[in-house]
């Protein structure tokens, strides 16, 4: 039958800013929803907050709301839109939850809006523990005992009956946020209390423990004539009470025989119909009894998750874009298998390879908080590996998480290798028996160890099937080292007439040059030139969901070391674009943004394009985004032997954040054409001593600064330049254990500490401006000319990370004669470079001075924010750029100058990280960004701020607190609020300053003068906004109990008076003006 | 495990490298490729694999090992058995014994280490063919000549050597069921009340679907593949039977001319060689696929309900769709890859048949209503 006739304008709303457990998957899968309505002439209308995503784009619907995703502005939407129908299930968890609040509101039944995809119904039963219990309770499928609780007495009383340890899990959260294992009566009292605060309907299931047991998921598709369809298994590696998110993946299932493995089938297709999702995709998770083979249902997710994305990139399977086909009345016979062509959507895929799924965590960046795993999400990034082997998938995973390793053990990177300390066995059980984002590597240190493969099971409960494959490698690791010293140098090796052989069998199990390299005591560009003479080389094979009983014409490839080469190589122009690798601090879905839209500029200019990526949640990992896709690891190794057998025009190296940078030079060196800004600019803006010669000649300052390798020789320094400074490693991205230090009694502890972060590589110590206004300056540069893209000023001072701190664009403090100087300066050094593509500069204005932070000669994260809010898409630019369009040819002169105000906020993880100070600095923090557009700075702040979550007060109780530094600060801050009617609480301190300028204020007590103090007054729901800041460590450490607890009890507040301030300016423009919404087509059209 | 170099040679001139994983020996037979990511054992026992080398598309095989109630005949079928990566150590609660050990009991040679996918390309390009594996002679023309000399599928009775050569009655026990060849036992069945007897006729039948005609409520009676009709109907059964079997069914003309004899006397149900016989024996023709269907993810829509199953298939031979028009006999099932026959009824002589398998095992259940559908039949 075909798709419905009877609507024609479809709202999506999107899953807003990138948090932990929600990161780019949605814009993937959001992406090719649109596309895909689009295609089949739907008017599609979308709501996202997230400036960064491909999908709010001004071409992928035909109207694009940047605002809020909350149940009010949505409301608004459909008020102004009058869709026909709402599609809920491609918005992660905050679309299906905003669906089903504005469905509750009774907002659809208004407007006669129809939710396809899965009704309200469906959401409810899949997502409230309790009712999907009963549904399974139905089917007789079994799912672990439970209880539900609605407050912390439901909770003792039910954990009497199901005895510890208990599994809280909070209904109608994600990436299982507020859930947690409990072991006994005060873990319960303190997970559960938090959990029912995170859950949307105050309710959280405490449930039996099957800790250990097998973990699976499957992904189902199920269409509107109830065809169901199995696209994918996953096994966890690590068995239940790690989230799925948090574990390491492989697909297809290894360890269930055929039995078991479509009672599963059976069983998840049973569920999908008792939900009653009857048009997309749902995921389902399983655990199986290993000792057993009992099975009991987990949960299921009625919506494309990050699973779906997964399952996606592992089959060549759309799941997303099927789903909104299904969603519209297509039956998945109508569908046509874009990858085969001659086949229809409804089959299984079936693989023969193996995919490895692999998190990726940052707790380095968050002391202060244990680096273990439970049942609550907190890696921020994923890679997945392709290999004919698991072996194989399972190193090159590992290789692409970008964390310097490049292989399971014996990659010299390892400092499980070198330290005998770390690897004494009780450290190994302990770190084996509590998952731990380090576990994989103790995995390889405990089979070194000599550790049997029974205890390992006992330790970890992975399953021996996995371990044998561990050993395994151990055992062919330790085979290859042994041959070293048969083999001698490469020149004595290059006579053997097993080299060829044992470097294939290597290779046939994913061994890195990298890894033979240092077992053999070679260099690896001598592996790698042997193993060219001797033609050991990879070769590339098809993801073709058929495991090629079918032609494929999708070039989707992966490598391995094999007989069969499928590569189909054409004789056009073409270009690679290297990725970004993993989502990470730092680094995420903005560069990602820069590299689809590299690639769709390409495309446009007739060039070939040729993405290489590992991120299986992208955009750029889409098969259709570019002209071939490599599903590789980004390691010099791997892009060359891509580059060898492709022989590109150029490669794309600005794109991908610092990934790809880090391989422009030994590109370069090996011969590579690098397209756009040469390898030596970059060098020129990052090596700190010819940075300091170029800014020299061109007339600009830097903040006073200097080097160190010792505490001694910072102390040095410190004292040359003065206090405050800022300390920081080398060679480190998104201020990696940057600190700001205030004297010098501390400052040895802050050396140590950036020492740690990046061994062997000085430290550099800066004067720290106080009190400085920052800015980000995007340009694009042809060589001969630059334009200026965009400047954003900061809302926080200088200190805290440019990612973390919102900004408004354009700038709303600075003169018109400053903008200039801005301009000229970033102009100046776009020349000076000899930029090609783009440029970001961070500045420092202070006392009417202007100051360099820092210039990264490539594409920033404020790209997309940027495009978006001035429409002119700048990473398309510096393509054409890049491939000899110049700014002229394309006919860009003016640079913009929107007439609204768009700000970016940016959004934090500290829930996920109990303990951690929610207090910013220079060090970045933020997993993701929003954005509020509006006609003034206060409205589109204040959008800013409701798209983070965070409910601003219009009237209530303000709290602040400062440093004396912010005193005068503070003061104005307090009138601000107390001119709009709200009541100011303050320390004491504090609210001498307020009081003595003549402010009606009331003094609390600080939590260690005695109470009732400031948090408890958060806690009994008397403060409604807190404007806090703090000096140095002492007082950092009073405050936090209160950070945190504002932070639990969902308190908004800032950390900096700037924030205050701004904040106060939104309070008032909310006060004075009603919320309007607009498209960002709109916004455009204007300027 | 003890690896020794093997040779396999395709008759047309192809050859692989790889090594056994069962120790030295030799075998040929058509080389066929199983697109199951699950199921090797399933694989390995069924009968309709007889003369053929099967290779697996997924690359690990041996991860669960073999156990004792997934077996689909009582023995292994298959000639040999070609891997990418054989792993030796299962992981599996019900697992008794190591793949490798399971084949070599046999004599059944196994090979890894092969290029799985460029051999599955391979034949999707060149069609079926006959292959030579040996550790022994290691010479690829060699190989290559006696795989050219091998016979082929075509034309051969591969029937007579798996049907049983006895009767005997499926009795359900914790593991699934056995064989029962006890005469006392076949008397038993005649009197049987209150179920469905079901006389199966074997042409290499799957235990599993004698454990689900059991399981759907049928008592189950299986016949030699040659027992001619009046002797069938003398078991006085209340439906028939057909089974799947191995090989080329225009070879084994006795048996289609022995089904004519019971069309439309009873009930007839028929599943893969079981449904080739159904199509030859109303005057329809056969004919060979190019590289056959093997695998657990083929799409099948039943044209009465418009609705899409996922089936399990191995067969490399097709009812000709063309060949039965003007017949009274409905279409009922399509695959949907490539649209050929799957399924075909008449109601007014009572018998139906797929090409698939609704037994599944290995593969999807989506097809079980099919055995509700013969008890169905019986009770009218
Ligand atoms: N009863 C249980 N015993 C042990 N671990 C559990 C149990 N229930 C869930 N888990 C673990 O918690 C993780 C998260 O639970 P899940 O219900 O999937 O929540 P989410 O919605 O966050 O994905 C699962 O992936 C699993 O590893
Ligand atoms: N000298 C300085 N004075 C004040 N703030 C600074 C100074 N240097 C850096 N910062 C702050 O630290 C942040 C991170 O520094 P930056 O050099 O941009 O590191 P990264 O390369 O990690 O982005 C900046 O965004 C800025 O807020
Ligand atoms: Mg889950
Ligand atoms: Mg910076």
């Amino acid at each position: 039958m075909p798709k419905r006739t009877d609507i024609k304008k479809i709202l999506i709303i999107g899953s807003g800013p990138i948090v932990i457990g929600q990161a780019c998957e949605f814009d993937y899968s959001g992406t090719q929803a649109c596309k895909s309505l689009k295609d089949e002439g739907y008017e599609v209308i979308l709501v996202n907050s997230n400036p960064a995503t491909i999908m709010t784009d001004p071409d992928f619907a035909d109207r694009t709301y940047i605002e809020p995703i909350t149940p009010e502005i949505v409301a608004q939407i459909i008020e102004r839109e009058r869709p026909d129908a709402l599609l809920p299930t491609l918005g992660g968890q905050t679309g299906l939850n905003t669906a089903v609040a504005v469905a509750e509101a009774g907002v659809l039944e208004k407007f006669g809006v129809e939710m396809i995809g899965a009704t309200l119904d469906v959401i409810k039963k899949a997502e409230d523990r309790e009712l999907f219990r009963e549904a399974m309770g139905r089917i007789n499928q079994r799912v672990p005992r439970s209880g539900i609780a609605r407050s912390i007495e439901d909770c003792f009383r039910i954990a009497e009956e199901l005895s510890y340890p208990l599994i809280v899990r909070p209904s109608f959260t994600l990436g299982g946020s507020g859930g947690g294992v409990a072991y006994n009566r005060e873990d319960l009292e303190q997970i559960a209390s938090l959990g029912l605060d995170l859950s949307m309907i105050h309710e959280v299931m405490l449930e039996e423990s099957i800790i250990g047991w097998k973990e699976f998921e499957l992904e189902v598709m199920r269409d509107r004539m109830d065809n169901v369809v199995i696209v994918c298994s996953i096994e966890n590696i690590d068995p239940m009470g790690v989230h799925t998110g948090d574990s390491i993946t492989v697909a297809p299932a290894q360890t269930l025989t055929d039995r078991e493995y479509q009672e599963m089938r059976d069983a998840a297709i049973a569920i999908i119909r008792e939900i009653g999702v009857d048009t997309g995709g749902s995921n389902i998770q399983f655990a199986v009894n290993p000792q057993t083979g009992e099975m009991v249902v987990i949960e299921m997710n009625p919506r494309v998750s990050r699973s779906s994305a997964l399952a996606s990139k592992a089959t060549g399977y759309p799941i997303a874009k099927l789903a909104a086909k299904l969603a519209v009345g297509y039956t998945l016979d109508e569908i046509p298998n874009d990858i085969t062509r001659e086949t229809q959507a409804s089959f299984e895929p079936t693989i023969d390879y193996c995919v490895v799924k692999i998190p990726r965590w940052t707790f380095e960046k968050f002391p202060g908080t244990e680096d273990f795993l439970t049942t609550s999400m907190k890696s921020v990034g994923e890679t997945m590996a392709i290999g004919r082997t698991f072996a194989e998938a399972l190193q090159k995973g590992l290789r692409s998480l970008e964390i310097s390793r490049y292989g399971f053990f014996g990659d010299g990177r390892n400092r499980l290798d070198s330290d005998p300390a770390l690897v004494e066995p009780e450290i190994i059980r302990s770190r084996l028996r509590t998952a731990n984002s380090q576990r994989i590597f103790y995995l390889a240190a405990a089979l070194k160890a000599g550790f049997s493969i029974e205890e390992i099971n006992e330790l970890t409960g992975i399953d021996p099937w996995f371990l044998y494959h561990f050993d395994r490698l151990v055992k062919r690791g330790r085979e290859i080292e042994a041959l070293g010293p048969l083999f001698g140098s490469p020149e004595t090796a290059a006579a053997r007439t097993d080299l060829a052989e044992e470097l294939l069998r290597a290779k046939r199990d994913g061994f890195s040059d990298i890894q033979l390299a240092h077992m053999w005591g070679w260099k690896e560009d001598q592996i790698r030139s042997l193993r060219k003479s001797l033609g050991v080389n990879s070769v590339y094979k098809l993801v073709d969901t058929c495991a090629a009983e079918f032609e494929a014409y999708t070039p989707y490839y992966y490598s391995t070391y094999e007989e069969e080469d499928e590569i189909r190589s054409t004789d056009r122009k073409k270009v690679i674009i290297l990725g970004g690798g993993p989502n990470r601090i730092g680094q995420g879905i903005e560069f990602d943004y820069c590299c689809v839209h590299a690639s769709f500029a390409l495309r446009e200019m007739g060039i070939e394009s040729i993405m290489v990526n590992s991120n299986p949640e992208t955009v750029s990992t889409d098969y259709d985004t570019s002209d071939r896709l490599y599903f590789e690891p980004l390691t010099k190794e791997d892009v060359l032997n891509i580059i060898e057998k492709e022989k590109p025009l150029g490669v794309i190296v600005q794109f991908g954040g610092q990934t790809p940078l880090n391989l422009a030079v030994p590109l370069a060196e090996a011969g590579v054409n690098i397209l756009g800004t040469s390898p030596d600019s970059i060098d020129r803006a990052e090596d700190r001593e010819r940075f300091q010669v170029m800014l020299k000649k061109l007339g600009l300052v830097q903040p006073p600064n200097g080097t160190a390798m010792t505490v001694e020789e910072a102390t040095k320094v410190a004292a040359e330049i003065g206090y405050p400074v800022v300390v920081r490693p080398s060679y480190v991205l998104g201020g990696r254990a940057m600190q700001i230090v205030y004297d010098v009694d501390s400052l040895a502890g802050f050396v140590r500490y950036a020492q740690e972060a990046s061994e062997g590589h000085p430290i550099l110590i800066d004067k720290f401006l106080e009190d400085a206004i920052e800015l980000d300056v995007d340009a694009v540069s042809d060589g001969h000319r630059a334009i200026i893209g965009g400047i954003m000023e900061h809302i926080e001072e200088a200190g805290v990370h440019s990612g973390d701190s919102a900004c408004a664009l354009p700038p709303h403090s600075l003169s018109a004669q400053l903008i200039e100087t801005i301009k000229e300066a970033a102009k100046a050094m776009a020349k000076e470079l000899n930029v090609i593509g783009l440029m970001n500069v961070q500045f420092a204005v202070k006392d009417d001075e202007l100051y360099v932070l820092e210039v990264n000669p490539r594409a920033s994260r404020t790209v997309p924010f940027v495009s978006k809010a001035t429409g002119l898409p700048l990473a398309k630019v510096a393509t054409r750029v890049m491939l000899g369009q110049s700014l002229d040819d394309q006919g860009i002169f003016d640079e913009p100058a929107p007439k609204h105000v768009s700000v970016k906020e940016a959004v934090f993880p500290f829930n996920r990280f109990p303990g951690v100070d929610t207090i910013l600095g220079p060090e970045m923090k933020s997993t993701g960004e929003v954005m509020g557009i509006d006609s003034e700075f206060g409205l589109a702040y204040a959008k800013s701020q409701m798209a983070t979550g965070e409910m601003l007060p219009l009237e209530g109780n303000i709290f602040i607190s400062v440093r004396d530094r912010d005193k005068k600060m503070a003061v104005k801050v307090a009138r601000r609020f107390a001119d709009q009617g709200f009541k100011i609480i303050a320390t004491r301190g504090t609210a001498q300053a307020i009081a003595e300028a003549g402010v009606e204020v009331e003094t609390v007590n600080k939590v260690f003068e005695g109470r009732p103090h400031v948090v408890d007054l958060i806690k009994n729901g008397r403060i409604h906004f807190i404007a806090n800041t703090s000096l140095g460590h002492r007082t950092v450490i009073d405050s936090i109990s209160m950070r945190r607890t504002a932070l639990l009890y969902k308190i908004p507040y800032v950390t900096t008076m700037a924030g205050a301030l701004a904040t106060a300016q939104a309070c008032e423009a909310l006060r004075n003006h009603k919320i309007t919404v607009k498209t960002i087509q709109e916004f455009h059209q204007v300027d | 495990m003890e690896s020794k170099k093997a040779i396999l040679a395709l008759a047309d001139g192809k050859v692989f490298q790889g090594c056994s994983f069962t120790g030295p020996g030799e075998t040929w037979g058509e080389i066929v490729f199983n697109t199951s990511m699950t199921g090797y054992q399933e694989v390995l026992t069924d009968p309709s694999y007889t003369g053929q080398i099967v290779s697996m598309t997924y690359p690990h095989v041996g991860n669960y090992g073999i156990n004792e109630q997934d077996m689909e005949s009582e023995r292994i079928r298959v000639e040999g058995f070609i891997l990418r990566e054989y792993h030796p150590v299962p992981s599996n609660w019900r697992s008794r014994q190591a793949l490798s050990e399971f084949l070599t009991a046999a004599g059944v040679l196994g090979i890894t280490g092969i290029d799985t996918r460029a051999l599955t390309r391979h034949l999707r390009e060149r069609g079926a063919m006959t292959g030579f594996i040996s550790t022994e002679d290691l010479d690829p023309d060699s190989l290559v000549e006696k795989a050219r000399r091998a016979p082929t599928l075509d034309n051969r009775d591969l029937v007579k050597d798996v049907t049983c050569k006895q009767p005997y009655v499926w009795v359900p026990d914790e593991n699934g069921g056995r064989r029962e060849f006890n005469p006392a036992a076949i008397e038993d069945w005649t009197r049987t009340r209150g179920r469905y007897r079901v006389a199966a006729m074997d042409y290499g039948i799957k235990f599993n679907i004698l454990r689900l005609l059991a399981a759907h409520g049928a008592a189950v009676l299986v016949l030699p593949a040659a027992t001619p009709p009046d002797e069938v109907l003398g078991y006085n059964p209340d439906g028939i039977f057909l089974s799947n079997g191995p090989g080329d069914p225009a070879a084994v003309t006795y048996v289609y001319e022995n089904l004519r004899g019971l069309l439309g006397q009873r009930p007839i149900f028929g599943i893969c060689l079981g449904h080739q016989m159904l199509g030859l024996a109303m005057k329809g023709s056969t004919f060979k696929l190019k590289f056959g269907h093997r695998g657990a993810n083929q799409p099948v829509k039943d044209l009465t309900t418009g609705k899409i199953e996922i089936t399990s298939q191995n067969h490399g031979y097709c009812v000709d769709m063309d060949s039965l028009a003007g017949q009274d006999i409905r279409l009922t099932h399509v695959n949907l890859n490539d649209n050929t026959l799957e399924g075909l009824a008449d109601e007014k002589r009572g018998f139906f048949s797929v090409q698939y398998h609704p037994e599944a095992s290995p593969g999807p259940h989506d097809a079980s209503y099919l055995f509700e559908r013969f008890i169905k039949l019986m009770r009218k």
